[in-house]
């Protein structure tokens, strides 16, 4: 045979195989994180170890409801901060920003997504902590060491804000020209067309957009776990301490592992967590391919 | 004796970035009747059109100069309330385009951004439109269900009731059946040949046939110059120009 003809069928075969390893890796470790927490859920039924407060580690009592609120507080002060932000940026750039405009800041936006997380965190360490702790705490009347809740989804917000502002534009920008024009020619403002025409149009994808935004909140684990103090006890107010799952499993795992059953404790929540991303990912992705194949 | 007229355009000159799309078109537009702007494809005559309700603005890089009067009012005057121009004139696009709700509210739409609330009135309102666009009998039992569930002829209906439910004196249409089968053209232009008498409705085609089914009005451009305008029958029959007479031969497109 040819020799360039086999040299391409071979080619071929090797990156169709990389490629399908690549897929594969994510089964392997969701197989892989499962197999190995098996040992804590023969300890106790699933729904018990989600719901239970006690986190003793060395009496083999592992609740995660703590980190599960922690990681719920952190992530829902997150995207409360978000949405408005986002929103407003993103109907900005696409509905009122000259076309120049929009084309110079997009890429600014998305560059803000590739800050290493630890940057936000020492940022969130060195402004955000301090901020917290000697104004905001006293001036509502009670004491905060300023690493707590308030200031992981102040940092997490930011943080998310680049993936959310990226996927609502284009979801805006997807939106055909031609409905804004006849709303607009029947006489409505443009801020009229925005809010019944434009958003209504586009509410699944900004959805979509939201829960991206979420997924990565959930998951974001180095800037969170530097600024929110991590205490194991589920937060009762926005200044007290969180101690999020990712934390927790990125501060454990590799010490006290000669604690029985610590290893398959700590491999539960990360599949708890990856379960979550993925399930969030996978919805939002499915809404926005919808979108783009209705353009 | 000159017809009476809405809208006068005076030296209207368009520019998208450099490309200048407009040539100082100058033409008084007569009223109550179909003008009907023939012309190759790309020779501005969505743009003239588009310039009557300032839907241009909507593109980026966009320049004009010059005036369009409407009653008396230049349009271009950037004190101008826009949303008091544009009411003034419903829009049907190539395609419709419902509004992402009912059938329902798409009529009610206009209405309501300019304040009827009233529920009977509002009734009464879609009732007489969707009758006028002849889409009444075709949906009146299914007024809730999202306008994009009906068929596309029936859609262009309703963007056409949803304009007039506005009640403008002018009607704009950008080449209005060229994604409709027949029978639902059929439909719009016998729309059209009903309304004239009420309003004045611009209808921009490539379709010369059509051009003669409606016009009674013609308005000729090539490469964003007015080459002729006049009464259909003339400008058809014994066009002026030399260029407007290849056109409707075909010589040239």
């Amino acid at each position: 045979m040819n020799i360039r003809v086999y040299k391409d069928k071979i080619t071929a075969r090797l990156m169709g195989v990389i490629a399908f390893l690549s897929c594969l890796i994510l089964v392997l470790i969701i197989a892989g994180l499962y197999y190995r927490s098996r040992p804590v859920l023969e300890l106790k039924p699933f729904l018990e170890l989600l719901t239970s407060g006690s986190w003793h580690p060395l009496r083999q009592e592992f609740g995660f409801y703590p980190f599960i609120m922690g990681s719920l507080w952190v992530t829902g002060v997150a995207i409360i901060m978000a949405i408005p932000l986002c929103l407003l940026t993103s109907i900005y750039l696409s509905e009122y920003a000259p076309g120049y405009l929009r084309e110079w800041i997009k890429p600014l936006i998305d560059l803000l997504a590739g800050i290493p997380s630890v940057i936000y965190g020492v940022w969130g360490v060195l402004v955000i902590v301090p901020l917290i702790k000697d104004t905001i705490a006293p001036r509502v009347g009670s004491f905060s060491s300023g690493y707590c809740v308030l200031s992981g989804g102040v940092v997490l917000g930011i943080m998310i804000c680049p993936i959310i502002i990226h996927v609502s534009l284009e979801v805006f920008r997807a939106v055909p020209r031609e409905l804004r024009e006849a709303s607009l020619s029947l006489g409505a403002t443009r801020w009229q067309t925005i809010k019944q025409v434009v958003l209504r149009k586009a509410r699944p994808g900004i959805m979509a957009a939201i829960v991206l935004g979420l997924s990565r909140a959930f998951g974001e684990t180095m800037a969170v776990l530097m600024v929110v103090g991590n205490v194991p006890r589920a937060p009762g107010s926005l200044l007290d301490a969180a101690y999020p799952l990712p934390a927790l499993i990125a501060n454990n795992y590799g010490e006290m592992l000669s604690v029985p059953l610590y290893d398959s404790a700590l491999m539960l929540a990360c599949f708890i967590l990856l379960l979550v991303v993925l399930l969030f990912n996978i919805v939002a992705r499915i809404v926005l391919i919808r979108i783009e194949r209705q353009m | 004796m000159e017809p009476e007229t809405h809208i006068r355009v005076k030296n209207l000159n368009v520019y998208y970035g450099k490309d200048h799309v407009l040539r100082d078109v100058s033409i008084n537009i007569p009223d109550k009747r179909v003008i009907v702007i023939i012309g190759p494809s790309g020779c501005g005559k969505t743009t003239l059109l588009r310039s009557f309700n300032r839907l241009v603005d909507t593109v980026d890089g966009v320049r004009v100069s010059g005036e369009v009067m409407v009653d008396e009012e230049n349009i271009f005057d950037p004190h101008v309330e826009l949303t008091h121009i544009r009411k003034k004139m419903g829009l049907l696009s190539q395609t419709p385009y419902p509004l992402p709700m009912s059938i329902y509210d798409n009529v009610a739409y206009g209405p309501r951004l300019h304040g009827i609330k009233d529920k009977k009135k509002l009734n009464s309102v879609v009732e007489h439109y969707l009758k006028i666009a002849g889409l009444w009998e075709e949906v009146k039992d299914k007024l809730h269900t999202p306008a994009t569930q009906v068929s596309i002829g029936q859609q262009q209906r309703l963007c056409l009731a949803r304009g007039l439910a506005v009640e403008p004196e002018i009607i704009l249409a950008d080449e209005p059946t060229s994604a409709l089968d027949p029978k639902s053209s059929r439909h719009i232009e016998e729309s059209f040949l009903r309304l004239k008498k009420d309003y004045t409705i611009i209808v921009v085609t490539h379709i010369l046939r059509q051009a003669r089914r409606l016009a009674d009005y013609v308005i000729f451009l090539y490469c964003g110059e007015l080459i002729e305008h006049g009464p259909a029958r003339q400008v058809f029959e014994s066009p002026r120009e030399k260029m407007t007479r290849e056109y409707i031969q075909g010589v040239i497109s």
